[in-house]
């Protein structure tokens, strides 16, 4: 040992820096695309300066599927379950903006009872996607627990909508001018007893455990700091944008469906941390509980169909008795509905922000553009400045806050 | 509007607010499925986005998209639509620029940093330029990819597909080769302007070509011998010749001139309502 010892002796010599004491120039490193932090197919060149952050740049587009090409070449309702296929983890909120945007443009009325299920399927949509999201952002930072514990309320959500629409995942159950089927009675009594008692205990069980931790708090409080003006530069949008500290819900500012009836609050930031958008889906949890009873107690009898036979199609049942039926049935799937010429841009606020449909139809059954505006675009594209002068394991920290999911992404 | 689509603030006045805030770089102002829409002068592009962000009483301050699309029988062939957002005022807008495959569209990076994805995505589906945006690399297509997917004229297999090739112990691009064509049936009603040739039918339009004669029989011959010969007497001919004759259009065998039509002069009336 001290032969060793008197070896490296003096090579921490500040005046002969080639000796022992190396100078270290930013080196760069991948993050991704496997890595299970990265939520996805995610790779993250990142710059850095011993181990801080110094660059990102996020390479995406490694799950592009060329959706919005492949749209142009579908009837209208053809092109609905792509959109479950887009944010594979609230799959219900993609259709949901697609199929307001068809009935825009043919400005088609859908009846109340439809679009209570469709927002009484949505919020359901927004807890499942934040149990994944919440549950994956605590595991990210270090702690076990919460993540399964919110996954089994993943998969009471997931086992719902299978008996909802036959699917647990890819529902396909929003269709242009109402949803597919009707729920069955115990269907909406076995979840309002869920969201009664399971909900609740599990998840502010699985949440005590974090909210207040101080490893948590030391692993999100104060890391990447995004202040309202930056949030509205850089096109923030849903949670990302109340953890900002900017009160802004389209479903409050522009009400579409039911939700002008329903009583929520939209919660806010304060710091605009990753802390802060961690508790703004927290609470967003509690708020959708609060909708969904509601749509529970107010959802009325009536058809979940719009009664006009060119876009609804006819009732089995029909179909054996009513020639009608039977050319409108074969008619709506095989030509589909002709939508007038027109362009639209909508709008929803998907669990992870605004998911818009900008969509150009040229009068034919097909659409002639359909644009699909993903959330974690802008929010994505933030993550170099939201990461500069922070520590590589805040990246973790920082995706998990954004909620980023890639079938949405690349399209 | 019937639809139950997302409800922002209305429309009203926006279009006059826009048209004296923008002047002569507006080229057109819409409204249509109660959406309003600008068309604006590409070269003023960015000073156009600036009055449309800070002029009071429009404040749009958020750009959440931009969208190419494709009108490949253009002489500029490609919009590109942005999409604004006012949080203030509760409204959105659509602003959009026409352009081709050569002539660069101004970016806006500089007003909102979150164009530069928005950009790069639109440069690589459509290969529309945009001077000022630093890094106008590709982000969805492959790393080396050819070709702007999202044009009309791109076919939707794409030119190559890939795959790890034992040999070379590495992935391979090849050209597309598919099992089965890619099936696109047009199912657009032929009863709404679709010209259909059905199979088989392709000769049916054509004059017919003269065949070669039939020959005749003993029989026809004998006939025609006949019809050759002067008919005896001839006076009225055996048929009927006009739908008078035939009773075609009456309403029975002894009908006479139509019946007036009670409603054709009504009598004022003196009830409340006259």
């Amino acid at each position: 040992m001290t032969d060793f010892l008197n070896e490296i002796e003096g090579r921490t010599d500040s005046e002969k820096p080639e000796l022992g004491d190396v100078q270290i120039a930013n080196y760069t490193i991948n993050f991704g695309p496997q890595h299970p932090a990265a939520h996805g197919v995610l790779r993250l060149v990142l710059e850095l300066d011993g181990e801080i952050i110094e660059r990102v740049d996020p390479h995406i587009g490694l799950l592009h599927r060329g959706t919005e090409k492949l749209i142009e070449y579908k009837t209208y309702t053809q092109a609905l379950p792509y959109f479950d296929r887009l944010d594979y983890c609230s799959p219900l909120a993609m259709e949901h903006s697609y199929v307001l945007a068809v009935e825009k443009l043919l400005d088609l009325e859908v009846p109340i009872r439809a679009q209570y299920l469709r927002v009484f399927f949505a919020e359901l949509t927004r807890i499942s996607n934040h149990m994944l999201n919440l549950g994956s952002h605590i595991m990210d930072v270090g702690a076990m627990t919460p993540n399964l514990w919110l996954f089994e309320i993943r998969e009471d959500c997931l086992n719902f909508f299978e008996r909802a629409s036959g699917a647990r995942m890819h529902s396909n159950y929003f269709r242009v001018g109402g949803v597919h089927q009707d729920v069955p009675l115990k269907l909406l009594a076995d979840i309002g007893d869920w969201l009664d008692t399971r909900v609740p205990r599990l998840f502010e069980d699985a949440l005590s455990l974090v909210v207040d931790n101080r490893i948590f708090k030391q692993r999100n409080v104060d890391i990447a700091v995004v202040s309202r003006e930056d949030a509205v530069k850089w096109g923030f949008s849903g949670p990302m944008i109340r953890g900002a500290g900017i009160p802004w819900d389209l479903r409050k500012s522009q009400p579409y469906d039911v939700y002008a009836k329903m009583e929520f609050d939209v919660p806010v930031g304060t710091r605009g941390d990753c802390y802060d958008r961690f508790m703004v889906r927290v609470e967003e949890v509690r708020q959708s509980v609060r909708i969904m009873k509601q749509c529970l107690a107010e959802m009325p009898e009536g058809p979940i169909m719009t009664l006009d036979a060119k876009v609804g199609p006819p009732k089995r049942a029909d179909m054996k008795r009513s020639m009608e039926a039977l050319i409108h049935h074969f008619k709506l799937y095989t030509e589909g509905y002709h939508v007038p010429a027109g362009e639209v841009y909508v709008a929803t606020e998907s669990p992870k922000g605004e998911f818009g449909v900008y969509l150009v139809a040229d009068g034919t059954n097909k659409p002639y553009r359909c644009k699909i505006r993903p959330t974690a675009f802008s929010h994505l594209q933030a993550a170099d400045m939201m990461s500069k002068g922070h520590m590589l394991a805040d990246t973790t920290a920082i995706l998990g806050a954004m909620d980023i999911v890639f079938g949405e992404c690349d399209r | 509007m019937r639809a139950p689509a997302p409800a922002y603030s209305s429309n009203e006045g926006v279009v006059d607010v826009a048209t004296n805030a923008l002047g002569a770089w507006l080229v057109v102002a819409e409204e249509a499925v109660s959406e309003v829409s600008l068309t604006v002068d590409r070269e003023h592009l960015v000073e156009a986005m600036i009055a449309l962000r800070d002029t009071p009483g429009l404040e749009y301050q958020q750009l959440m998209e931009i969208a190419g699309v494709d009108y490949p029988s253009r002489a500029e062939r490609f919009d590109v639509v942005y999409c604004l957002l006012s949080l203030t005022r509760n409204h959105r807008i659509r602003v959009r620029v026409i352009t081709d495959e050569e002539k660069p569209v101004p970016s806006v990076t500089g007003i909102w940093p979150v164009a530069g994805w928005l950009e790069r995505e639109v440069y690589d589906m459509y290969g529309v330029f945009f001077s000022g945006n630093t890094d106008l690399r590709r982000i969805l297509t492959d790393y080396g990819f050819r070709g702007h997917p999202q044009r009309k004229d791109f076919p939707l297999s794409g030119y190559v597909e890939l795959r790890y090739s034992e040999e070379a112990k590495r992935v391979v691009y090849e050209p597309v080769k598919l099992a089965q064509d890619f099936r696109t049936f047009d199912f657009m009603s032929p009863w709404e302007g679709a010209e259909y040739i059905l199979p088989g039918d392709e000769k049916a339009k054509l004059p017919e070509a003269k065949g070669a004669p039939t020959p005749l029989s003993a029989d026809a011959i004998q006939k025609a011998d006949a019809k050759a010969t002067p008919v005896q007497g001839g006076g009225v001919p055996k048929t009927s010749e006009s739908t008078a004759d035939t009773g075609a259009g009456k309403s029975g065998p002894s009908a006479g001139a139509e019946p007036a039509k009670p409603d054709v002069n009504p009598t004022p009336g003196k009830g409340q309502n006259q």
